[in-house]
This record gives C-alpha cells, structure tokens and sequence, in this order.
C-alpha cells in the first residue's frame, strides 16, 4: 500500500533542482537501461608525505564519455596529531562530506519534487572510529567507521512530519548512504 | 484438441471470480487446475497461517462469508472451504488434475497443451496466481552448503527446523509472521529487515482492514496513483490474522526475543552482512503508517463520525537497537537454517508468448496482456489496490470480462 503523497510539482516552489528533468530522464532511462550504466573517476597523485591530491574530470554516462572541459582538484591529508602537516582534510572527513553533500542534495531534489519551499538545510555529520583498528593494534576493531551519526537542521514550508519523509527518502535514495552501508567489491591492481 | 471460447488457467479466487463472469455473459470456458479449486491455499501454505484480511472481506461475485465471526480470520481449511463451496454455487467448470505446460499463439488464438490433452481457444485468462514461486535473492547463492535454505513455499512448521539458529530473511507478512511463530517455538531469529510496511491489527477501535477499506483506500484504480511501477512493487502489509487480534511489528518481534538486523547485503566465506540502512527502513515505515493513520483521521473528520470511534493516537515509533549487528559468521552464530521471506512472482516458464518485459514481468495494462485476447489477474496493484486479494477478484474479473466479452465481437484484424 502506498499513500499517495502530493507529486505535482508546484512552480512557486523554487529549491534550484530541475525536477521536470529528473523525471524526464528516469523516464528515457527505463526505456534504454544501457545509458543508465555510468563511470566515475578520479585520479590521484602523491604529494609528500599522506598529502595527496585528487583530479576530477570527465566521466562515462549516457552511452559515451562525458567531458566537463574543466576539472576538479581535492585534497587530503592529516592532521598534526598523526604526524602530519595537515594540509587538507582527512580521507575519511572527505568520505563523510561526501555523504553529507548526497543526503543534502537528494533533500533538495526531494522537496522540489514534493513542492516543499526550502529555507535552509544543515547537515552535521559525526563517525565515530576506534584508530586501534588502522594502526593494527587490535585485530578485532575495524579499520572503518563504527558508527555515523547525521543530524539534520531544516527550515522550510513544511509539517515536522513532511520534513522527516524528505530526510527519510533521501537515504533511500542515495548513492553514498548505500556506499557506506552496504558491502561493495573493490579490486585493486598495480601496473607491472 | 478440445475448443472453447475461453480457457482460464487456475482455480482459485481470481479465476473462479472470472468464471463466474463469463457465465453471467454466456461465454462457454473452461477452468484448467493442475490440483483441486483453491489448491494453492491447500498445498502452499504454512500450518498455522490464517487470513490477515478479516472474514466479512472474504467478498466474491455473488457470495461471501455468511458465518457468525465476521471480524474473525480464516485458517486454512476454512478458505479452501469457502472456495471450494463458492466453485460449487457457481457451477464453475473445472477441469482439475491438468497441468498446463504450453501455451502458444496461433492464427486468431491460443493452443494451451496440458497433461490430460490440448485446448484451442480465442481467449485466454492466466489465473495462476501471482505467488507461485519464492523470489529469493542473488545474495542466495553465497549460502554455505551446511545451511538448510527454505522458502515460504516449503515451510510447513517450526519443528520441521533444526533447533538451532534461524535467519529469516524479509519482514514483510510472511517474514514477520514466520519469525514470531519460530521464535516462539524456542528457536532463537534473527530477522534482516528491508523495507516493510508497518500497520497496526486494530485502530480507533476498527480493523485497519476496515479502515482501509472504507476509505477508498483499497479501491483505488491504478489510473489514480502516479507511480504504477513502485506501487506494485510494494511489499505486503505486517499484518496476522490471530484470534486475538493483535499487532504484529518490529517491536513487538523485539521483545519476544527475535534480533533484528539491516537487510541482508551480501553472504561470502560463510559470512552475512546485513546494511547499516535498519534506522532508516524503520523511520520510512513508520512515516508511512502515520500518514495512513491521518488519512483514516481526516476521513473521520470529514464524514463528522468522532463519536462513533474511539480517539485518534499514535503508536510507538520502531526502536531499533544503537547498534545492531552487521555482520556475522553463519557457523560461529549458530545459523542452521535460513527462510527467504523475500517475497513471490508468479510462474510463466510455460508461457510462449512474446509478452514479457527485459525483467521478465508480463507487460499488460489493468490485466490487459499486450497480446491479443490475453488476459492475467491477480498480481499486485493489476487494477486496484485490492487487486491481488480475495476482495479483488470481484472487480476485476467484471472488468476484465467485459473487455474479453467485446473483443469476440470486433471483428478479426
Ligand atoms: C502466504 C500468503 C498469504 C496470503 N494471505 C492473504 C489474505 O489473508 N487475504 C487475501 O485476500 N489474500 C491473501 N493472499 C494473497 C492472495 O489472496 C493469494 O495469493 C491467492 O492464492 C491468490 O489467488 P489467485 O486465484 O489469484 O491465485 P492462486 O490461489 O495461486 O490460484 C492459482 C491456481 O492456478 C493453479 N495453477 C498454477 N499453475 C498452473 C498450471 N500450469 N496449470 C494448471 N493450473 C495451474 C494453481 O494450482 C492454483 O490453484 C496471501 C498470499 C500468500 C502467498
């Protein structure tokens, strides 16, 4: 059973997401399941130290690759305590970022959809690690996150209960919360 | 070969509700049963199970429940009865103990070959039920062979288990209601928990089937909902048909000792990991069933009826523990045994007809198979809500007579 929640899309509401688009190519997407097989990359290169630094260009989607004609740069590093020059954020603050920034975007796209206003939205995000597990200390703690907790700070044109569902959806919806929840085979190769 | 107008495959409430349809319009038909009327309720399911829909909703053309417990819930014999019963008032021609094991088109119809010889025939209506086979996962296949598997299909009671561990993948109606009765039988479960959907056994004094049912929410057509595919895709409600009437959930499971965890991600090297996303398939089930209880509320309002029931409340939001456990060695945790609730699809390896979509479902609108004089029932959210229960049958096979009954008429292409 589902309760049908308002789904025309009110053109007074404005949160910056194009959700006639969205749907127009879930639509174009149903029909050719092969362009819905996308590609991302990035590539990253050694510093000093555990400074690197990542670029982000072109990826593959749609049938054929996708240039930007532009590329993105992101840094990471650590911070004093480990030894390090702290140059940039950590790996795992980056990873938490990113799940901040897919939960955030997929409210957005949600309350578009819905036809809720947005005044503001803010994510705070917490991952809770015990280092016994990368610094190989205790074989029985994971090197990875115990727990992360994400709280959520929205202002906008809807009931507690509307905004908890956006909040709720997003998840559902969201590359990066499947990411960390869910195993993924990873397979690493070196060139000879 | 033997001719017919119509030729309907399977004997339960979709195809006798059809029959009795096209008796109504004088459309000769036959009914095709590879066992007796009403045999998956009589071969496919549990011991214990009885209906989650309330007797007075066991609705049919022309017939329905007369007995004096209509808030009661059916077990087993008691629904084989009432169909077997309706088949004899109606005078439903079936022919039982045949198989079908080929249907193909021909010039103007169908030739549908069986164990017990072949019919020719116009039309042809796939009553054989939407839950013929178990729909187990991939993941399935990582299963250690020192674990028994088990479908739904299979299971009979909790003493045909091994008394050790059992993981019952899926918390949907069958999921919830296996996990609670093994658990109770003094094995420890563990339940992976997807998404679901939670409603409550009674509310404001009323069956939240009545609820349902009064507010429309039942009949609603499948015109009226935006998204068709998802809303067919929806599991089916945690819900028991008990004689106390009580709510069947996460919570409740809980705190009879079963252990919950995410959905089950991935099996390897004996090994199960279950998703961190448990919180939030709680979260959504338990906005969805609030947003269910305030349509029931408005609807209250707005027919002025407070005084007749008692006031509106909510109920205890899911807890799920901090944190639940995310993965586990099959053999260091005792799992002897695995069920896969994971829900059912219907069976159509027989069915050589160019009507399946890339996933393998049959392409039809409202019933309607795109090929032509091709129709199927049952399957979840075919035409309404109601579609896939005893209470759908009804609508739509008048429906979806009325569309065969006018296609004899056209002429031929
Ligand atoms: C565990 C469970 C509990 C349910 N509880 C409820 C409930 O409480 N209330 C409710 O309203 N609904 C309930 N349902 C849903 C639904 O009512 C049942 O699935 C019901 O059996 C569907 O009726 P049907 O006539 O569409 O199909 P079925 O009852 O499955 O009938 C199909 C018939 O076709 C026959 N058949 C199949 N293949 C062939 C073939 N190749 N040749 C010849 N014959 C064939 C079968 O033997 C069967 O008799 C439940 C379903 C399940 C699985």
């Amino acid at each position: 059973m589902t309760q049908t929640t308002a789904q025309t899309t009110d053109t007074t509401v404005n949160n910056g997401v194009n959700v006639e688009a969205l749907l127009g190519a879930r639509e174009a997407l149903d029909a050719a399941p092969e362009a819905a097989q996308f590609k991302w990359r990035t590539t990253c290169e050694w510093v000093n130290g555990t400074h690197s630094r990542s670029t982000i260009g072109g990826f593959f989607g749609l049938g054929q690759e996708q240039s930007r004609g532009k590329f993105f740069t992101v840094e990471a590093d650590h911070p004093e305590v480990f030894a390090a020059e702290d140059n940039a954020p950590t790996p795992v603050e980056i990873v938490l970022s990113g799940l901040a920034s897919c939960l955030t975007a997929g409210v957005a796209a949600v309350a578009q959809h819905r036809g809720i206003q947005l005044h503001s939205v803010t994510a705070t995000i917490e991952g809770d690690m015990d280092i016994q597990g990368i610094l190989g200390i205790d074989e029985d703690v994971r090197n990875g996150f115990g727990t992360i907790r994400v709280n959520f700070d929205i202002k906008a044109d809807a009931s507690d209960e509307d905004i908890k569902a956006l909040v709720a959806q997003s998840q559902k919806r969201s590359a990066v919360f499947d990411i960390v929840t869910n195993p993924t085979n990873v397979f690493v190769t070196v060139n000879d | 070969m033997k001719t017919v107008t119509t030729v309907i495959i399977g004997a339960g409430q979709s195809g006798l509700a059809m029959s009795k349809h096209l008796a109504d319009r004088s459309i000769d038909h036959v009914l095709l049963e590879r066992g007796e009327v009403a045999n998956a309720w009589r071969t496919e399911r549990w011991d214990s199970l009885r209906l989650l829909t309330p007797n007075w909703q066991s609705r049919l053309p022309g017939y329905a429940y007369s007995g004096d417990d209509p808030d009661g819930y059916m077990a087993m014999p008691e629904v084989t009865g009432f169909l077997q019963s309706y088949a004899d008032t109606i005078s439903a021609p079936v022919q039982t103990g045949t198989t079908v094991t080929s249907v193909r088109q021909t010039d103007g119809g169908y030739n549908v070959g069986t164990n017990r010889g072949d019919w020719r025939c116009p039309t042809l209506v796939l009553a054989n039920g939407a839950c013929g086979v178990a729909a187990v996962p991939k993941v399935a296949d990582g299963l250690p062979p020192s674990v028994r598997s088990m479908t739904p299909l299979q299971y009979r009671n909790p003493r045909e288990l091994d008394t050790g561990t059992v993981l019952v993948v899926g918390a949907s109606a069958t999921g919830v209601q296996l996990a609670q009765e093994i658990q109770a039988s003094g094995r420890q479960v563990i339940l992976s928990v997807g998404e679901h959907v939670r409603l409550p056994r009674l509310y404001r004094g009323r069956d939240i089937k009545w609820w349902m049912d009064v507010t429309g929410v039942m009949d609603m057509h499948y015109h009226e909902v935006d998204d068709i595919r998802r809303a067919r895709r929806v599991p089916s409600l945690q819900l028991v048909g008990t004689p106390e009437r009580a709510t069947l959930d996460i919570n409740t499971l809980r705190d009879s000792g079963v252990e919950i965890v995410g959905r089950l991600a991935g099996l390897r090297d004996g090994e199960a990991m279950f998703s961190g996303s448990l919180g939030n398939q709680c979260t959504l089930a338990d906005l969805k069933m609030n947003r269910l209880l305030d349509t029931i509320d408005e609807w209250v309002s707005a027919n002025a009826r407070n005084d007749e029931f008692e006031p509106p409340h909510r109920f205890e939001p899911t807890q799920v523990a901090t944190a639940p456990r995310l993965g586990m060695d099959l053999a260091d945790g005792g799992v002897k045994t695995v069920v896969w609730a994971t829900g059912y699809r219907p069976d159509y390896s027989w069915l050589d007809v160019p009507v399946f979509d890339r996933k393998g479902r049959i392409r039809h609108d409202g019933g309607v198979v795109d090929a032509p004089g091709l129709y199927v029932m049952g399957l979840p959210f075919l035409r309404r809500r109601k579609s896939s229960f005893i209470d759908g049958a009804g609508d739509d096979a008048r429906d979806l007579a009325a569309h065969l009954g006018a296609s004899l008429h056209r002429p031929a292409a």
